[in-house]
């Protein structure tokens, strides 16, 4: 594929050194690996800690580990986590203070830079990472947390080789090819000779760590065949958002009966809002010792699907199942377009495939829109 | 603090395994602080008390199952100014409350050699069902980490940190994958009270509902997936026939699912 950006060729061998290589300019190496029958993200020392040779079978409220029949080191799609895990951590302690002789001292939590390096980033992934850019960076008050780790983040992306059961980012426009937001970006070839990789350069950074690994050119027929490989994912998604004005359709149905349908099988659980990677809603939880001389405050995730989350004085304003599932659809697709400029969702499919009974979110618009 | 001004604290033992008092005495590395915090006043697995005045904040554990309980809960409720319940006895009935759904005479003469020395009520029932209690504490066991807070919350004047969302939002805040999405593992986590920290998903079995009923259950939608996985009626009306199994939403799944 010629996307006018400078090209090269690594083996597995050659990732190995990549990883290798971040790890010694002081990256805290991240990817994905296999544990507890699931593809997740954790830290990885090589790539022999990556998935080779599994790849995921996903449908709605379904998730399998399978055997390729090669030795993919990317062969699946995303999974459990998503990279919100690093970036904006599920508990991120805020102050904490303690009482003094006379006074209080309080101490504001300061984060270390967070100098990941994450491995294997897929196009909607990079897209719900530039979406969180703008929940927590874009406005007039930077949070100091998420930037703190964001700001040196190495980014080793992967366009997808095959698209997962409910994969939809085609239709979000935001994949299967990793367009922007990477320092290196790899397509991984597979044929007799097992993998090898067209790597793209994103940035100087990206440019810097390549240079000391050994690597081949790109060649015309690789980067045609590297080509094939998206066009083919394209084509292959599971899922489809239908097309059309998503936000206009869904605030012009807000009293729907379909809202009613998919109340009879929310569980209000939270696990859409939990895995989805634009989710960013958080609550406060105060905390304090059984002396009473020492107090802090800490950031959580919460979930639009608990009842806490919309209680005001005097109760939660939204009791019902579909007062919330509604809030929750109708913000990620419609209203977060009036507060961000995009969509808030990017196709990724993790809220159909966790959620435990599969509600399917392309499904729910579909079935608003009408006509099957 | 001045050991004179620590509120006075009593723990009250109804039927119940003693679990849930016990939870206090785990807490070890805590219990000086707790000491020092508050005087434990009446605390029969602890120390030898006797009851005497009034105390500040009891503690019930335990759930109503005969009449002289029934009449010991109000003495105690008039002996107290703040009642916590802990525990899925106290606060939904317990395990015993299966017998709510049977004839207890039946029970006594099974089990017992002179059943005529029984004096029992038909039914095991929560505290708050007796008496105005100031907040529940649900597990069965409670966590040692909720009941301390509930004790600092209460020293410190403020609400405790004990959400009611779902046992999957604990799941997913510890990175722990999905046992039923990924393994196909029948787990009453979505319908299930937070509170354990996801302690069985994390050893890859599913949620057995210790915490009981979540605010806002929806057990219908979920034993409709278990039957997709394969559970029988019979099966899943034993997944809600456990600790909580008189509390309401897991009692009317029972009843859908039983005999």
């Amino acid at each position: 594929m010629d996307t006018g950006r400078e090209q090269a060729v690594l083996t597995v061998d050659g990732v190995d050194a990549l990883f290798a290589a971040l790890r010694d300019q002081g990256y805290r190496v991240v990817g994905p690996t296999l544990r507890d029958q699931a593809i997740v993200y954790d830290d990885i020392s090589g790539a022999a800690d990556l998935p080779r040779g599994w790849t995921d079978e996903q449908d709605g409220g379904h998730y399998r580990l399978t055997r390729r029949d090669d030795d993919a080191l990317f062969g699946y799609v995303v999974g459990p986590h998503s990279w919100k895990q690093f970036l904006h951590p599920p508990r991120q302690r805020l102050w904490s203070a303690r009482r003094e002789d006379g006074g209080t001292e309080v101490t504001a939590e300061v984060t270390p830079p967070g100098r990941f390096a994450f491995i294997g980033v897929r196009a909607c992934e990079l897209n719900a990472i530039a979406i969180q850019d703008r929940v927590f960076l874009g406005g007039p008050f930077a949070d100091p947390h998420y930037q703190a780790r964001r700001e040196d983040a190495f980014f080793v992306a992967v366009n997808c080789g095959q698209a997962g059961g409910t994969c939809f980012c085609a239709s979000m426009k935001t994949g299967p090819k990793v367009e922007a937001g990477f320092d290196l970006a790899l397509t991984e070839i597979l044929d007799d000779g097992g993998s090898r990789f067209l790597v793209e350069i994103g940035s100087d950074a990206g440019r810097d760590v390549l240079v000391s690994l050994p690597k081949t050119a790109a060649t015309e027929q690789d980067r045609s065949v590297a080509s094939e490989i998206v066009a083919r994912t394209t084509r292959s998604m599971g899922r489809e958002m239908p097309d059309g004005d998503i936000r206009e359709l869904l605030l012009a149905n807000l009293e729907h009966s379909r809202w009613d349908d998919v109340a009879e099988r929310c569980l209000t659980c939270g696990n859409c809002t939990m895995v989805c990677p634009t989710c960013f809603c958080t609550t406060v939880e105060d905390a304090s010792d059984l002396a009473g001389v020492e107090t802090s405050r800490e950031r959580r995730w919460d979930s639009c699907f608990t009842m806490d989350f919309s209680y005001i004085h005097g109760g939660s304003v939204r009791t019902s199942a579909r007062s919330r599932y509604r809030q929750w659809m109708t913000h990620k697709l419609a209203t977060w377009i009036d507060q961000f400029g995009s969509s808030g969702c990017v196709g990724c499919g993790r809220c159909i495939t966790w959620c435990p009974v599969g509600i399917d979110i392309t499904e729910e618009v579909r079935a608003i829109r009408g006509g099957g | 603090m001045a050991k004179a001004s620590r509120p006075r604290l009593a723990v009250w033992k109804f039927a119940s395994c003693d679990g849930c008092q016990l939870s206090l005495l785990d807490c070890e590395d805590e219990l000086l602080a707790v000491a020092d915090a508050i005087d434990i006043a009446y605390f029969m697995e602890a120390t030898r008390g006797r009851i005497s005045g009034r105390y500040d904040l009891s503690l019930v554990e335990g759930s109503i199952t005969t009449p002289h309980d029934a009449e010991r809960i109000r003495d105690i409720r008039r002996i107290s100014d703040v009642v916590i319940t802990i525990g899925a006895c106290a606060t939904s009935g317990g395990i015993q409350a299966l017998r709510n759904f049977a004839d207890v005479r039946e029970y006594t003469s099974i089990v017992y050699a002179r059943p005529d020395y029984i004096s029992t009520l038909a039914t095991s029932t929560a505290i708050a069902d007796h008496i105005r209690v100031e907040f529940e504490l649900r597990g069965c066991p409670i966590n040692k980490r909720q009941l301390l807070e509930v004790v600092s919350a209460y020293l410190a004047g403020r609400k405790p940190v004990t959400p009611a969302h779902s046992v999957c939002v604990e799941c997913k805040l510890r990175g722990t994958v999905c046992v039923m999405v990924a393994h196909g593992t029948p787990c009453l986590g979505p319908v299930t009270h937070a509170g354990c920290g996801a302690l069985c998903p994390s050893y890859n079995r599913g949620c057995y509902g210790c915490f009981g009923p979540m605010e806002t259950p929806n057990a219908p939608a979920l034993s409709q997936h278990l039957a997709e996985l394969g559970m029988e009626d019979r099966a899943i009306a034993r997944l809600y026939s456990t600790f909580n199994a008189d509390a309401e939403p897991f009692r009317e799944e029972r009843e859908r699912h039983g005999p």
